[in-house]
């Protein structure tokens, strides 16, 4: 089964965001959901695994920092999505993981979805299905480090850290130094890059 | 015409090359090859055919003779009758086959006997033996009336309730007295009842693991033992039917130690297959006795090579795909066998150096015929390969290899065994006195039945 | 994963990815709607040979949370003749179909024939076939046992024990092994996860051949549960027909059966303070098990049929939430 782990060593491709700017965009993002939100004190942040999950920890962090009534330690949680995919049939086996609720909740809050790079929407459609399964939010709004584009449903974001326009045959892949060794965005299969990476699951959207 | 059939270069009993010549029903000559003498005159001296055939490298073996064999009919026509099961023993080899009493009726009257041996006659594949039931109804409470079928047209000689033991022992007693009147034995199925309610499979290492009711091998060896002495106490002959344990091989050897008149026989699947097949839960492999472990498999081995088990005997037991089709609780016991007996035997003892053609001439027609005591009389089989003895032979060609198909053989049944498995060895031609019954490895399309104008049977294959 | 038919074909890997998703399906039922989307469109036959309330609603509650459709296929009668045969029920499944058929059947081994006899292609699990295997409880049986002696126990921050085998338990299995499925199942999986076994029983209730398994043996419970001081106890049910039957009765009373391998307050107390009591149920207390040690703190065994709907959903997710092709022909889990 594929369960999105990072493929270490040098990736393949072209590097298109360092380091510094994952921290810039993400900070960015940070300022962008207090200002729309008016405060964080009702704000709470749902990554999806794996990457979004460490995306929504890191968030966390600059969110209390601008609002102290943000708090990581009671605001954050997790949502695994696999049992709402609509591709469970098109896929080999995947792994259930976990799903954690912040502490504070979700009913009344105003989540933000946290995902690393948006693609067809579906992965999010799934999220939604999950999140009113589990309570009623006042709001949910969506952050995503990557936009690629090439949406199949009628899913925007409120958050963006970066609009890549790509082609389909192009696979983008986001890496962060706690699951991958180091903070990158990576796009390869443009012309002469290796075949077969666009297949690799979850780990390349 | 008679058909008079010269095999050119034959080894008889795997000997020295030789012709051999089939003519007038006996084998009229044995000679060097190139110097058998042929006429196409007969006695009278009307014309007959004369037929060639090269057989150089072919093995010549008396026909095998069967004591125990199931042909289902009368009864259970849908899994064999006495036409297709004897034309299978005819494609294995046999010349005759000794069939067990327990069909439907029961063969426990010299009615049903008779009714047998006739249609055994008429389909003209093999002599067909009935063997008697011991009890009425295979019902081990009272003796059949053993004398009437000894006295029928059957001449019956073997006694036995095979599919159950006869457990009560003065019964046992009583009929191994009873049959010494017209030298007749009680072949024993030993399975003591009670050790074996339910019973699925070998009790071992197998049946714990995969949850399949044991039969111990005590259940088979308590009775053996029991009847041994018994035999020794009154005095009796003993034949014990498809012994399948190291336990069983012990205790006849034992009682043959002693002077008890006692013979025994194995199946060919007790000589190749092992219980470890049971993990499959198929249950072609569910038969009873139960497959047991290697080393009982290398005990019956050990046995049949020195002599303590006389005979190999196929206890062909063909059923219906509905009786097999199943599951493992709720199917019948058995497998067919008499297409890959001599095969079988050759493999697990000839091909490994453990016996020689002669040998197996001994255990597979000559000694089944005597326990039968089919040796003698107006139709003897089992006899020397001789001349003036009945030409009662097959030609084996033991190089070749045949990859076994259910559905390509000639019994009724499809519950073999060794489906999809190459063995060695090919029946080329198998000869009735002097009829041939099986040529080029064929049942011949009409043998010509030994009376005119029968019924043609086995319309359903 | 293909099928489910016996704890003996499950590598550790297997059985680990078993439990773990068993522990996040746990989590679902926690909350107020306990319903998943997963399987919607899938249909899952519950085809039983034998009555078993129990098993059939925990597969059944297991595959509508997981939103699949449920058929209820009750084929009880012992005999083939009387009935429809084992094929031509496959093939009738096949023709409508299933998906996946979770069967229940008197004959050992009838499981694996529907998984490989060419009869149909849907998935197999196996809900406990004669004396042979009931997979999915020594599944739960293990999940029960990971989150108490692993989980809640290990203070960690896992309280299901994710990710962890069952390395250095001692696991006692107590009663009629001969004719139980949950012991053999136990064994092999328990096994597999690097706990310790011993079973202990009357020489009359353990087959021969047992001492091929991975396990210990003992005919003496006071030892067992004083000197070896076992983590969890296992209690099996004892069927009241083994005490019948005249000379062929597996033991010589109910009375001398309870005085030698019933768990009662006595016992309990040479446990272990940690010490956890299962039992597959359905309970005869008085007889393998008394009241007090049945209600007390340590039996886990109420606990344990609510796993057995989280262990069953994990079953059909792990074998129907996924390609055809993502798995090898022939190989089962």
């Amino acid at each position: 089964m594929s369960t999105g782990t990072g493929m270490p060593g040098t990736p393949e491709g072209t590097t298109v965001l360092g380091a510094s700017d994952v921290a810039r965009a993400l900070t960015r993002i940070a300022h962008e959901i207090v200002e729309r939100a008016k405060g964080a004190q009702d704000v709470v942040l749902l990554g999806i695994p794996t990457r979004g999950v460490t995306l929504a920890v890191r968030l966390a962090e600059r969110l209390a920092a601008i609002d102290p009534a943000f708090d990581p330690a009671r605001d954050v949680g997790e949502l695994d999505v696999t049992m709402y995919r609509d591709d469970l049939r098109r896929q080999p086996t995947r792994a259930v993981g976990v799903t954690r609720l912040p502490e504070a909740g979700i009913e009344g809050k105003t989540v933000v979805l946290v995902d690393d790079v948006l693609y067809s929407g579906r992965t999010i459609r799934a999220a939604l299905d999950a999140i009113g399964d589990l309570g009623r939010p006042r709001a949910v709004r969506l952050a995503a480090l990557v936009d690629r584009g090439h949406r199949e449903l009628p899913i925007r974001p409120d958050f963006v850290g970066k609009n890549l326009p790509t082609a389909t045959s192009e696979s983008v892949r986001v890496r962060l130094a706690e699951v991958d060794g180091e903070d990158a965005v990576v796009i390869s299969g443009r012309a002469a890059d290796a075949p077969g990476a666009a297949e690799r699951g979850e780990a390349t959207r | 015409m008679t058909t008079t059939y010269v095999l050119r270069g034959v080894r008889p009993l795997g000997g020295d090359p030789a012709d051999v010549v089939l003519a007038g029903g006996v084998i009229a000559d044995v000679a060097a090859p190139g110097a058998a003498s042929v006429t196409d005159r007969d006695a009278a001296g009307a014309p007959v055919d004369v037929v060639e055939i090269d057989a150089t490298d072919h093995v010549l073996l008396p026909g095998l003779v069967d004591l125990h064999t199931h042909l289902r009919e009368p009864g259970r026509e849908d899994a064999e009758t006495v036409a297709s099961g004897t034309r299978a023993a005819a494609a294995g080899g046999f010349t005759a086959v000794h069939a067990m009493a327990n069909t439907s009726p029961v063969a426990d009257t010299a009615g049903v006997v008779e009714q047998v041996w006739r249609l055994g006659q008429e389909a003209g594949w093999v002599d067909v033996h009935p063997i008697g039931a011991v009890t009425v109804g295979l019902g081990g409470e009272r003796l059949a009336e053993l004398g009437a079928m000894a006295d029928s047209a059957a001449r019956v000689r073997v006694f036995s309730d095979d599919g159950k033991c006869v457990h009560d022992p003065i019964l046992m007693r009583r009929a191994l007295e009873y049959v010494k009147a017209f030298d007749g034995v009680v072949a024993q199925h030993a399975q003591e009842p009670r050790l074996t309610e339910g019973a699925q499979m070998n009790e071992g290492v197998v049946s714990a693991e995969i949850g399949l009711a044991g039969w111990p091998a005590v259940a088979e060896e308590a009775i053996i033992a029991r009847d041994v002495l018994l035999a020794e106490h009154v005095g009796s002959r003993l034949h014990v039917c498809h012994l399948s344990t190291a336990g069983s091989v012990e205790i006849v050897r034992w009682a043959k130690g002693r002077g008890i008149d006692v013979t025994a026989e194995v199946t060919p699947h007790h000589l190749i297959l092992t219980d470890d097949l049971a993990r499959t839960y198929d249950p072609t492999y569910k038969v009873n006795p139960p497959l047991r472990t290697a080393a009982d498999v290398e005990a019956v081995r050990a046995g049949l090579a020195d002599g303590t088990i006389d005979i190999v005997a196929t206890d062909h037991a063909p059923h219906t795909r509905e009786d097999k089709d199943c599951e493992w609780g709720a199917a019948a016991f058995g497998m067919t066998g008499l297409e890959t007996a001599l095969a079988v035997v050759q493999d697990t003892m000839v091909d490994t150096g453990r016996m020689t053609w002669s040998d197996v001439a001994r255990v597979l027609s000559s000694a089944p015929a005597r326990i039968g005591r089919i040796d003698t009389g107006a139709a003897p089989q089992g006899r020397p390969l001789e001349v003036g003895e009945p030409a009662n032979v097959v030609l084996v060609d033991p190089s070749a290899t045949r990859t076994v198909d259910a559905r390509a053989q000639a019994t009724a049944s499809g519950n073999t065994p060794f489906a999809g498995r190459e063995l060695p060895g090919r029946v080329v031609a198998t000869f009735l006195r002097g009829r041939a019954t099986v040529l080029d490895g064929a049942p011949v399309a009409a043998p010509a039945g030994s009376s005119a104008g029968a019924p043609t049977r086995g319309g359903h294959r | 994963m293909k099928h489910l038919l016996s704890t003996a074909d499950l590598s550790k890997d297997d059985a680990l990815l078993l439990l773990d998703t068993s522990a996040q399906m746990a989590a679902t039922q926690s909350r107020e709607i306990k319903k998943l989307p997963t399987l919607r469109g899938r249909t899952v036959v519950n085809l039983f040979y034998e009555d078993s309330t129990r098993t059939r609603i925990s597969f059944e509650t297991a595959a509508k949370r997981l939103s699949a459709d449920v058929i209820n296929f009750s084929a009880k009668g012992s005999s083939v003749s009387k009935g429809e045969s084992l094929k031509d029920t496959a093939l009738t499944l096949h023709a409508m179909g299933a998906d996946a058929v979770v069967v229940r059947h008197w004959a050992s081994g009838a499981p694996a024939q529907l998984a490989h006899a060419g009869w149909l292609d849907a998935a197999v699990l196996n809900a406990g076939d004669g004396t042979h295997m009931h997979p999915t409880q020594a599944l739960l049986d293990a999940f029960t046992i990971r989150r108490h002696l692993v989980g809640l126990r290990g203070g960690g921050a896992d309280r299901d024990g994710v990710g962890s085998d069952l390395a250095g338990l001692k696991v006692a299995i107590v009663g009629d092994v001969l004719h139980s499925r949950v012991a053999r199942a136990n064994v092999r999986l328990l096994h597999t996860l690097g706990a310790q076994v011993t079973l202990v029983s009357p020489p009359t209730l353990l087959p021969v051949g047992v001492e091929a398994w991975p396990c210990r043996t003992s005919y003496d419970l006071d030892a067992t549960l004083a000197d070896w001081q076992p983590d969890a106890v296992m209690m099996l049910r004892v069927q009241r027909e083994r005490m019948s039957g005249g000379s062929g009765a597996f033991f010589p009373s109910p009375l001398e059966y309870t005085r030698y391998f019933g768990l009662d307050g006595r016992r309990l107390a040479l446990l272990p303070e940690h010490a956890i009591v299962l039992h597959p149920g359905p309970m005869n207390r008085g007889l393998e098990i008394s009241a007090e040690a049945a209600d007390s703190d340590r039996a886990v065994i109420v606990e344990q049929v609510a796993n057995g709907v989280a262990v069953r959903m994990a079953a059909l997710y792990l074998l129907l939430a996924h390609t055809e092709a993502a798995h090898t022909e022939g190989t089962s889990l």
